[in-house]
């Protein structure tokens, strides 16, 4: 995909064209750093688009901030400019869990799921929901877990939102990474259990199957649940 | 009729339309005979459209047969759309096709329907690797071939987008089918109100907007009849197009095809272009005549999975209302 982007000055970078916003490399006061352009989309009316990206955008940084002063890892936040609907946030050095997920071997992989497990359960203790949790929204960096683009979270310490979130991440795992889902998932939800407790998560697990038999189409739907299995 | 000549049969009845379609290996598609019920008042009720596929299906498959001047004998296969959709229908389409390959001795050929919408379109398009938007009155969703099936990588949390289209146009007086009526009031829109926009990552939701939209249309409250139309596809819309933004930035596919009786819309067909050119991807609809639920892309997925021995016994084929997209195997898909 091309950039139509032309808005950058010579040392700037564009790292990747995304579906919500154009995401440049830059500098900020001499620290690397990334900025996070939420560009006009010509497809949506214009009240709608403008409203879209103004929330999102203060909302990402609220959220960025928060989730740190929580304790769990993600870019810090340095400049807001909501007249162009850009955060500029701290630059890291790492990989995507996504591409992590599809190397043959990784040392500690089954540590590293169980942290952002764990990170994931902070952020629910915490009050907030990440919105988009996916692969690719996780990022491994120095066989560490953290956690990026917070661009659909929310304030929320509903079951139900916390529920999509788990629900999410495990619909990013069947639909990228099918044969290996099942585990990563366990591992992952081991550390959730560490931060949440163990009736808080069943709570949630169940909700999560509930989610998924909400949704279009589940032969499961008909047949009897098995209590506390969450059936990939 | 050659020898290696093969003759495919399709029938469709996940709804309301019973359409009997005729492919054939040499010369495409024979045949597209379609017949829709249409309910007196509000929505398709599942036994009335039940009723109507057993009335209407001889005629459908005697004029579907008589278009394609082919006989009964010369059919290689009989193909049916097993699910996903409404139990009574399916059972009608199933009985006609169990029948004819049982008295003909025919093998029966199973289709999954939300396969055959997005073969249809590849095959008429001629495109070999899309990012498909299926959109209809039961189905919203976003796929694409990867590691041997049809994956979803973004599909409605309940309603689907026709069906919260459709029942907001007729719950205000507009008629059916919805998109083209809304779409022309919200021409003479002034302002937008805000409706609730809800995307779940890579999924979006319907119901909540059909149900505040149609809580303003009942409330006394002064707003435009023009306004809350155009507010109401901006909104839906926007949501479908974002979802499908994020899958195309998730999957880098280089085209996008829009499947499925809501493909008609022209405001939706030009948003999406306008969205794929952004990304400087092609972007291609169905045409119209194959949108729709139709008999033809059952005869045409029907063949696929005939000539790559998918069949299935008599006494073995029962309907799926709940078949998933993404439980069907597609061996013939050939990636570039």
């Amino acid at each position: 995909m091309k950039s139509i982007y032309h808005g950058l000055s010579k040392t700037e970078e564009v790292l990747s064209w995304g579906a919500e916003a154009l995401i440049v490399k830059t500098t900020f006061l001499g620290h690397p750093a990334v900025k996070k352009v939420r560009i006009p989309k010509p497809y949506r009316c214009r009240e709608l688009d403008e409203f879209l990206r103004r929330r999102r955008t203060l909302l990402e940084a609220k959220l960025l901030h928060y989730s740190i002063k929580s304790g769990v890892p993600a870019p810090a936040v340095y400049a807001i400019d909501l007249a162009k609907t850009t955060i500029v946030i701290e630059f890291l050095e790492g990989e995507l869990l996504k591409k992590v997920l599809e190397k043959k071997k990784v040392n500690n992989l089954a540590n590293i799921l169980e942290e952002a497990g764990y990170f994931a359960g902070c952020l629910h203790e915490a009050g907030i929901v990440h919105g988009d949790l996916t692969t690719s929204n996780i990022m491994v960096c120095n066989a560490k877990p953290v956690l990026i683009d917070f661009g659909l979270g929310a304030f929320s310490r509903d079951y139900e939102d916390q529920s999509v979130d788990l629900h999410l991440f495990l619909r990013s795992l069947e639909s990228t990474h099918f044969s290996i889902a099942e585990d990563v998932f366990k591992h992952f939800i081991r550390g959730y259990e560490k931060a949440r407790g163990k009736n808080k998560t069943e709570k949630i697990l169940s909700n999560v199957k509930d989610i998924r038999m909400r949704g279009r189409y589940v032969s499961e739907r008909r047949i009897k649940r098995k209590r506390g299995q969450i059936t990939t | 009729m050659s020898l290696n000549e093969i003759i495919i049969l399709g029938i469709e009845t996940t709804a309301h339309t019973f359409g009997v379609g005729i492919f054939s290996s040499l010369k495409g598609i024979l045949a597209n005979v379609n017949d829709a019920y249409v309910p007196l008042e509000g929505g398709i009720h599942p036994r009335e459209a039940a009723e109507h596929h057993a009335s209407v299906a001889h005629k459908v498959l005697s004029k579907a047969l008589s278009i394609a001047n082919v006989k009964m004998e010369d059919i290689t296969a009989v193909a049916a759309s097993f699910g996903p959709g409404l139990g009574p229908c399916l059972r009608v389409g199933c009985s006609v096709a169990r029948a004819l390959a049982a008295h003909y001795s025919k093998p029966l050929v199973p289709v999954n329907h939300c396969v055959a919408h997005i073969e249809i379109a590849r095959y008429l398009l001629k495109v070999s690797d899309p990012l498909v938007v299926y959109v209809s009155g039961g189905n919203t969703i976003i796929a694409a071939y990867s590691d041997g099936r049809y994956r979803v990588f973004g599909e409605t949390l309940d309603i689907a987008l026709g069906n919260c289209l459709d029942v907001f146009a007729r719950e205000i007086g507009l008629g059916l089918p919805g998109p083209p009526h809304l779409e022309e009031k919200a021409k003479k829109a002034k302002k937008f109100i805000e409706l609730p926009y809800i995307v779940k990552g890579q999924d979006l939701s319907l119901s909540g907007l059909l149900t505040k939209a149609l809580e303003i249309a009942s409330s006394d409250t002064n707003y435009s009849l023009e306004d809350l139309c155009y507010s109401f596809i901006e909104t839906a819309y926007g949501m479908l197009i974002e979802v499908t933004e994020r899958a195309l930035a998730h999957t880098r596919k280089n085209s996008v095809v829009l499947t499925g009786g809501v493909a008609r819309s022209k405001v939706l067909q030009k948003k999406l272009e306008i969205m794929c050119k952004l990304h400087s991807v092609n972007f291609m609809t169905v045409p119209a005549e194959y949108a729709g639920d139709n008999g033809g892309m059952i005869a045409y997925t029907g063949y696929l999975c005939y000539s790559h021995g998918i069949t299935i016994p008599v006494e073995k084929s029962y309907i799926r209302p709940r078949w998933r997209l993404d439980e069907v195997d597609i061996p013939w898909f050939k990636q570039d």
